[in-house]
């Protein structure tokens, strides 16, 4: 069973899948996030006066105030912070599925799924290694969301 | 202005007259029952009130006029559970800035019957909309335990010790009549009910009922006219975080509880050991936990084995959430009316489990998924 489960197939086939789910709208200040996702790259932005990465996304730094922030691409590393395994039916998903939040290698978090992986406690550890993949959802959206990293990656 | 402790007090304080599943009355019905049982308590009619506070949006304007006030004062704040303390702090500044005299709070909420109460998901251009929503959150249940496994991995907490929340809770709730849930559980049945969201299960969710209650605050020297005796505010705090539960700063912490709880305790002038009853907002199981640290009763990760040591329980040296809390006696989304009606009780001497001899309750109150805090002292007598 856990094989024919969504979030277990290759991120690829994934995408076959209509999304029903709930879509974001991209905003003025986070429409340069979703197109990044669009083409493949995780962004994130800077504050100038701390160095510090930060998300979501706004235009300018919520440490210090100062908008000269600098956009850049992430490195799309993070691990698994912390996540709930939902068992009730949600439009767009099929339980038992979890919903994860990562903290990525520049220190934000996000909420995502964790993908190509079973949906369980057991395989879902906190703290694994997890790289970005990126599941198309329409034609402007495509939903950043984590796999286990393998071996050596 | 701020007001000095003990300089307003509590003076009318009611529920619905029936709470859990009321079909009967809609939400606005549930605001006035609430209000008219409050007024009734207290001895005042509709005309003897001048200033009004609820939550929701245009919600001052429809129960106003909806119950006959004309107010002079009104809030609306709205940041969830929480808000009714809140209310009681803006109510309390108000009296002592002379903009009114006698204000009521209320709460209605038909949460289980949605009897004109239809509940809206976030909109996709927010920011929960735009990077939460899309991961497949379906309410509460499934976005205020997200911090929880990082939270028991950090501190030791097992299973066992969250399902023990819900056990002691019973036991306060079978001495209940009005709780929603009065017979008790053990640890094994918690962890045998119905997976929800790992790692919670249905005995650590609060149901969702429906139900409200009310409050009537005046100053403390007119507080003795009134036919119940007035229970006085001591101190209180308010802070928010964020609408996003994966954006809250630390999973193991809540930083509005560490605003808002020191905040209300320090103007209260008193220590912990003063406190003789807490009500910690407690919609899902880890919640007591939280309270318990981020308001400082217990080091940071000690909480499980203050509870599971029978400290919060009947007979225990801080009883906790003594009307069954939101997990056992009633959860209509917005708990925090009732954690305060409690309070008012306990320190009256009026509760169904009442706790012998309390100087000093303390009522904390949590909104949304940790984005919010408020924080109320309550003492018997007047400093």
């Amino acid at each position: 069973m856990e094989a024919l489960h969504p979030f277990f197939l290759p991120v690829s086939k994934l995408a076959e899948i209509p999304f029903t789910g709930s879509k974001p709208e991209p905003t003025p200040e986070t429409k340069h996030f979703w197109d990044g996702c669009k083409s493949g790259k995780l962004l994130l932005q800077r504050c100038p006066d701390t160095g510090r990465a930060y998300f979501p996304p706004r235009p300018f730094s919520p440490f210090t105030g100062n908008r000269a922030v600098a956009v850049f691409e992430a490195s799309g590393r993070a691990t698994l912070y912390s996540y709930v395994i939902h068992h009730r039916e949600v439009p767009g998903f099929t339980p038992p599925y979890a919903i994860a939040v990562v903290e990525l290698e520049e220190g934000p978090r996000m909420m995502t799924n964790i993908v190509e992986c079973p949906q369980t406690p057991e395989a879902l550890k906190l703290d694994m290694p997890l790289e970005v993949v990126f599941r198309p959802v329409d034609d402007s959206i495509s939903l950043p969301l984590f796999r286990p990293l393998k071996e050596g990656a | 202005m701020a007001y000095k402790p003990g300089s307003v007090a509590v003076v009318g304080a009611a529920e619905t007259t029936r709470i859990g599943v009321v079909p009967d009355m809609s939400q606005i019905m549930l605001h006035a029952d609430a209000a008219l049982n409050a007024m009734a308590d207290a001895g005042l009619q509709p005309k003897d009130i001048d200033g009004l506070a609820c939550v929701g949006q245009m919600m001052p304007q429809q129960i106003a006029h909806y119950l006959g006030i004309t107010p002079r004062w009104v809030d609306g704040t709205g940041v969830g559970g929480c808000s009714f303390m809140l209310h009681v702090r803006h109510a309390a500044a108000a009296i002592a800035a002379g903009y009114a005299h006698t204000i009521l709070i209320t709460h209605g909420e038909s949460g289980k019957s949605r009897v004109n109460a239809t509940p809206r998901p976030p909109e996709p251009e927010s920011l929960a909309g735009q990077f939460e929503a899309p991961f497949g959150p379906a309410g509460p249940a499934t976005l205020f335990p997200i911090p929880v496994l990082r939270y028991m991995k950090a501190t030791g907490t097992t299973h066992e010790h969250l399902a023990m929340v819900a056990v002691v809770q019973r036991e306060w709730a079978a001495q209940n009549p009005r709780a929603l849930f009065q017979e008790r559980v053990t640890v094994e049945e918690v962890l045998a009910s119905r997976m929800v969201a790992y790692p919670f299960r249905l005995l650590q969710c609060c149901p969702v009922t429906d139900g409200g209650g009310a409050l009537i605050l005046t100053a403390a020297e007119r507080a003795t006219d009134f036919p119940a005796p007035p229970v006085y505010l001591l101190g209180s705090g308010e802070s928010v975080e964020t609408t996003m539960v994966s954006q809250m700063e630390d999973f193991t912490s809540s930083r509005a509880f560490r605003v808002s709880g020191p905040t209300a305790m320090k103007m209260a002038g008193i220590r912990h050991e003063d406190v003789n009853h807490l009500m910690i907002y407690d919609a899902f199981a880890h919640l007591p936990l939280f309270g318990l640290e981020d308001l400082g009763f217990c080091a940071r990760g000690e909480a499980k084995d203050f509870i599971g040591e029978g400290n919060t329980r009947p007979g225990g040296k801080l009883p906790l959430n003594t009307n069954g809390g939101g997990l056992s006696y009633t959860h209509t989304g917005m708990y925090g009316m009732f954690a305060l009606q409690e309070s008012v009780r306990q320190v009256r001497g009026t509760a169904p489990a009442q706790v012998p001899d309390v100087k000093i309750s303390v009522a904390h109150g949590v909104g949304g998924m940790f984005s919010s805090s408020g924080t109320i002292v309550f003492g018997k007598d007047r400093p």
